[in-house]
């Protein structure tokens, strides 16, 4: 069971600006779920994701994991303990192989045909990019492949998956909802996957969403697909344009 | 240590070495001769009017290697060697050079190395060269290496060249001259720390229709470390060349990277780019959730660029 309790985060102060980004956030979820965070551009659900992966330190609030307060936990150590994060923005390393890369994530040696399967299930031809390095060469679906592709490597209790489906054409994408369903099914893990995917929402057990740094629903997809709309509607009004 | 295993120790980190080396060798060491071997397609001879060798390589000599490693052990060395390699037509031949300076002395030891090739028409060397320093004595270690070489028509010559540590002070030169359909690769990786001074001056030039030049520099800065490259590219004819200059600067380390392209002929594309910049935030954060530390984050991400 992953826990937040009271998660609030403003923005840095060294920024000179002033804002909430995430607003007193508590939410539970339990172990072995399938959950997609959805809600406007803007909203908090990247800087959710990394709070739980401590890659951002809240202002105030606690996360628990199995019960084990990991607030004071580095990104490391969190990774030890069984959280594993795809950036929705990956960043590009030279002179890291695809493969490297993999092993690194999975922390031990891998076989080809280990590579290979790894990254089917993202839709990209091993032998093309085993030995192709990370680096502003891969285009930016290829980019997003890999790093979904090192995530399923590290295969830890709680994945999350921030955008997973960007900048991915349509044929990937079918394979990808796909792999989506069949780790969840074949691993048993708490699946997180921030999307504003149709599809990825509707396959989910529960639907999160995420407006305005606040939690502003929660429910089964056919429960709040039609609420997105509405959500949308006001977050373009806050932005000031004509809806 | 004992010498031997000082001796041991430097061979493998200069020129991967384990044993003797197959093939034709000349191992010089504290300015001697340590051992030399001649095979049926590969001489090595000593000048008689300075000190160095002279290499010759057959027409038509296939997947040989040479290793010409170089040691100082003894602190106090200062040497400047001249090595000429004459490679001979069709050839396809890996030299590797490379020298190792153990320096437990106060006296500071230098190798200067002039290494001068002309390569046949259509040979293809490789040539391997790694320096390092070691020693926990107050000797400066030193080596400014020079290289000039021709390439006759449809030759290739590949670079690879390594400073891979404890190097006080480089001063490293390379002119490359490429006739027609002869291509250049030049891979130069260099680390550099503490009060380390490194300056690398590249010219290749491109006299030939169909020539082309490949340089890519890499280069990790770290403490107090200087660097200071002059990559440069001439095009004299219808050709091709790319300069790629990436390093990573850490500390209070100083980057200085100048790179040059100068077209004299209508038919000539160069490009040059440089990058200079500290390691991203997010590379390191990226492998520390697949579980690395901050430490190996930033050493993965140092050898995946100087490999
Ligand atoms: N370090 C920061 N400094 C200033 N503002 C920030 C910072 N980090 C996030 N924000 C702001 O916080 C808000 C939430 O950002 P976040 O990336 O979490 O949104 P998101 O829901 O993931 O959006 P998207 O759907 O576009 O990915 C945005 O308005 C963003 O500009
Ligand atoms: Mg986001």
């Amino acid at each position: 069971m992953l826990r937040l309790e009271n998660i609030t985060f403003k923005i840095p102060a060294e920024t000179g600006k002033t804002g909430t980004i995430l607003d007193d956030i508590s939410l539970e979820i339990p172990d072995g779920k399938y959950i997609v965070i959805t809600g406007p551009n803007g909203g908090g659900k990247t800087t959710l994701a990394k709070v739980i992966m401590g890659l951002v330190t809240p202002d105030s609030g606690r996360i628990f994991l199995d019960g084990m307060n990991i607030t004071p936990l580095d990104v490391t150590a969190r990774a030890a303990a069984g959280i594993s994060y795809g950036f929705q923005q990956p960043p590009r390393f030279k002179g890291i192989t695809v493969k490297e890369l993999l092993q690194i994530a999975a922390q031990k040696k891998l076989s080809r045909d280990e590579c290979c399967s790894y990254l089917t299930k993202v839709g990209l031809c091993a032998s093309d990019y085993l030995n192709r390095e990370v680096d502003t060469s891969l285009s930016g679906g290829e980019m997003k492949r890999i790093e979904i592709a090192t995530i399923l490597a590290k295969n830890t209790p709680v994945m999350i998956f921030d955008e997973p489906e960007a900048g991915i054409d349509l044929w990937s994408f079918h394979r990808l909802t796909k792999t989506f369903r069949e780790i969840h099914e074949s691993t048993g893990c708490t699946l997180i996957i921030i999307s504003h995917q149709e599809r990825i929402i509707s396959q989910a057990d529960e639907v999160l969403l995420i407006a305005d740094g606040k939690l502003s629903g929660r429910g089964l997809p056919e429960e709040i697909l039609p609420q997105i709309d509405g959500i949308y509607e006001r977050a373009c009004c806050k932005l000031g344009a004509e809806c | 240590m004992a010498q031997n295993d000082i001796r041991k120790d430097l061979l493998k980190k200069i020129a991967d070495l384990h044993e003797v080396p197959e093939g034709a060798y000349n191992i010089r060491e504290n300015s001697g001769l340590a051992g030399r071997r001649n095979t049926e397609y590969i001489t090595i001879e000593t000048k008689t009017d300075k000190p160095g060798i002279n290499i010759y390589v057959k027409d038509g000599t296939q997947n040989k290697s040479v290793h010409i490693p170089v040691l100082i052990t003894q602190t106090g060395i200062t040497e400047m060697v001249y090595n000429d390699f004459f490679i001979g037509e069709d050839c396809d031949v890996l030299i590797v050079a490379g020298c190792g300076i153990h320096n437990e002395g106060d006296e500071k030891s230098a190798h200067d190395g002039i290494h001068s090739f002309e390569i046949g028409k259509n040979s293809r060397v490789r040539y391997i060269e790694k320096h390092y320093g070691e020693g926990k004595g107050t000797g400066e270690r030193i080596m400014n290496p020079e290289m000039t070489a021709h390439l006759s028509e449809g030759a290739t010559l590949e670079v690879e060249s390594v400073q891979i540590g404890g190097i006080d002070s480089t001063n490293r030169k390379t002119v490359i001259t490429a006739d027609e359909n002869a291509k250049v690769l030049i891979q130069e990786r260099i680390m550099s720390d503490g009060k380390q001074d490194v300056v690398s001056d590249t010219e290749v030039i491109l006299n030939g229709n169909g020539s082309s030049a490949q340089i890519n520099s890499r280069s990790v800065a770290k403490g107090e470390s200087t660097q200071l490259f002059y990559p440069k590219l001439t095009g004299n004819a219808d050709c091709f060349g790319h300069v790629q200059c990436d390093s990573i600067i850490m500390d209070n380390a100083k980057i200085r990277s100048i790179p040059e392209i100068c077209a004299n002929s209508v038919d000539a594309r160069l490009v040059h780019e440089a990058a200079i910049g500290k390691i991203a935030g997010d590379q390191i954060l990226k492998l520390m959730t697949l579980g690395l530390t901050a430490e190996e984050a930033e050493e993965k991400i140092l050898a995946g660029l100087l490999k």
